[in-house]
């Protein structure tokens, strides 16, 4: 057996009796399984990994988040309530194969698509709140994730309510062509509205950001926070590297590339993340 | 017009015969004067924009450009667009909204132009930039997508209160090639690809993505370009004479609903 894994389920049975009130929440065989961080090979139980916002304490990897997991690190307990929660894409075209991916998708991340929308509360400030699922075809946007964030848009424009996406997305969803598209139009449109509105945005870009989705509503944010190394940028990189006959730099559209080049605000730690939305939400409140 | 398969027209589509923008640009426009620059980094040559009068009324054209031969489309990217042309288009169209100029579209590129520069300048940025900034604008637009509407690239000068397609032209996600890549890692199954992408003009017609389709000559374009110059005229006088009589809010009202309702409802 491995020692660490023996020194990590000693420090979290001392943990348990140090804090027993905790223990009802987290006394799971689930909490107790190790994951090996992809980057650094660190090994970390799932109760650290949770108690750190899925990040690496190692190396700070950052794991991809289902929305769940996201909104436990993220909001206020309780706080959110989802919109158009059954939305579904399924039958909405004869494109081969597609259900089944579709099926497939809302069996791993329990969701029926690739975007989850609510209204929620970040250390007291209430918002609209999107929140991209990269394990859902990719986190693309079809027809229904159009729709679903323009609704919130609009319910964020009418409700004066300030709106914060964080996305993960390659971009347009290839299975509902010219329709995925046009989506980018739709969101962007809505959010020209609630710009002149004096909505106040904030966009999370979190691994991937790609495609359609960077190049509409995830880079109008009024504030654009990235997660650390997220892959940000429009085209991809085998394509570029066909175009230039050249590889790129590790680097390339990393969140540190986009912020040395001045398309990114911040790059944010996750385990800081709602800190510093709070911040900037109550830095924004409206006084009617 | 007989039926045809997808595949037939995304090869008509790239017919090197097919009229470019700047074929186009002197039997429509008098008095042609291009304008160059996005006043921050450079000249993008994808983007032909200027402006000019349209049977006596000023107009600002914004005119993806692909070249006539391999030189000049070497110099204009064979119309693809980097960071810079969206952002000489925003400028432009931002001028001709304060002018009071309505603004003619041409859409012609295979998407935006994929290379490490248009990555280091924004590509997604300007992209986004400008869709949302021709949601709004104040001014009647006007596009005509004249053979390929290739992606978001092509998407950014597609905001507009009327949207028409020639009989040939093709809009999609991305290249049937690029689509079959990605779907069965195999370029050459295109021609299936296309078939599935529902890409012609037909089809974005049917779904009322487009508003018009602009016939073609039955033989190609061999015969020239008169026919389809004298139908595009057409269409921009009735729909400047309608445009121009709409109050602001009403034409950004309809302007929104056009692509408010494009897709499935929750």
């Amino acid at each position: 057996m491995n020692p660490q894994f023996n020194t990590r389920k000693e420090r979290l049975s001392l943990f348990q009796k140090l804090f027993p009130q905790r223990s009802e929440q987290t006394k799971t065989a689930a909490d107790l399984s190790i994951v090996m961080c992809p980057s650094c090979n660190h090994p970390i139980s799932q109760y650290d990994l949770n108690a750190q916002a899925h990040v690496c304490p190692g190396c700070r990897y950052h794991f991809p988040l289902g929305v769940q997991e996201r909104l436990s690190t993220l909001v206020d307990p309780k706080s959110f309530k989802e919109l158009y929660r059954s939305a579904n894409s399924l039958k909405i075209n004869t494109f081969p194969d597609y259900d089944r991916k579709l099926h497939k998708a809302q069996e791993l991340t329990g969701l029926k698509e690739a975007v989850a929308c609510g209204i929620a509360e970040i250390d007291g400030e209430k918002i609209a709140l999107g929140i991209m699922d990269s394990r859902f075809i990719m986190g693309s946007m079809g027809q229904i994730v159009g729709e679903k964030i323009t609704r919130l848009i609009e319910v964020a424009t009418k409700k004066k309510l300030p709106l914060v996406i964080l996305t993960a997305s390659g971009g347009a969803r290839m299975q509902e062509g010219v329709l995925s598209l046009f989506q980018m139009a739709k969101t962007s449109a809505a959010l020209a509205r609630f710009d002149e509105a004096g909505g106040f945005y904030i966009t999370v870009l979190t691994h991937p950001t790609t495609g359609g989705v960077s190049a509409s509503f995830a880079m109008l944010g009024d504030i654009i926070l990235a997660e650390p190394k997220a892959l940000i940028g429009f085209a991809g990189r085998r394509v570029i590297e066909k175009t230039i006959n050249q590889q790129l730099p590790e680097s390339f559209q990393t969140a540190e590339f986009l912020l040395e080049r001045g398309f990114v605000d911040r790059i944010v730690d996750r385990t800081a993340l709602r800190q510093t939305l709070g911040q900037l939400l109550k830095l924004h409140r409206r006084h009617a | 017009m007989s039926p045809q398969k997808a595949w037939d027209r995304v090869q008509a589509a790239r017919q090197p015969n097919r009229p470019k923008a700047m074929d186009l640009i002197p039997y429509l426009i008098d008095h042609f004067i291009e304008l160059s620059g996005d006043r921050h980094y450079g000249d993008d040559q994808a983007l032909l924009g200027g402006l000019g009068s349209f049977e006596g009324q000023p107009i600002t054209i914004l005119a993806q450009s692909k070249g006539r031969d391999l030189q000049e489309n070497m110099s204009r990217h064979f119309g693809m667009m980097h960071p810079e042309g969206y952002r000489k288009a925003m400028r432009l169209a931002k001028q001709a909204e304060k002018f009071k100029r309505p603004i003619l579209c041409l859409v012609d590129t295979a998407g935006a132009y994929p290379g490490l520069g248009a990555e280091e300048r924004g590509q997604a940025e300007a992209i986004a930039a400008s869709l949302k900034l021709f949601a709004t604008l104040k001014t009647p637009v006007i596009t005509v997508v004249l053979s390929e509407g290739g992606s978001g690239g092509a998407l950014a000068l597609s905001v507009c209160d009327k949207l028409y397609m020639l009989e040939n032209a093709i809009y999609s996600i991305l290249s049937p090639e690029g689509f079959a890549s990605i779907l069965w890692k195999d370029e050459s199954r295109a021609a299936e690809a296309a078939e599935l992408m529902e890409c012609t003009a037909q089809d974005l017609y049917a779904k009322k993505l487009i508003d018009g389709i602009i016939p073609e000559p039955a033989q190609g374009f061999a015969s020239g370009i008169p026919d389809v110059v004298a139908q595009i005229k057409d269409l921009l006088r009735q729909d400047l004479n309608t445009l121009g009589s709409l109050k602001e809010t009403v034409l950004l009202d309809r302007r929104y609903a056009k692509y408010r309702q494009i897709g499935a409802r929750v």
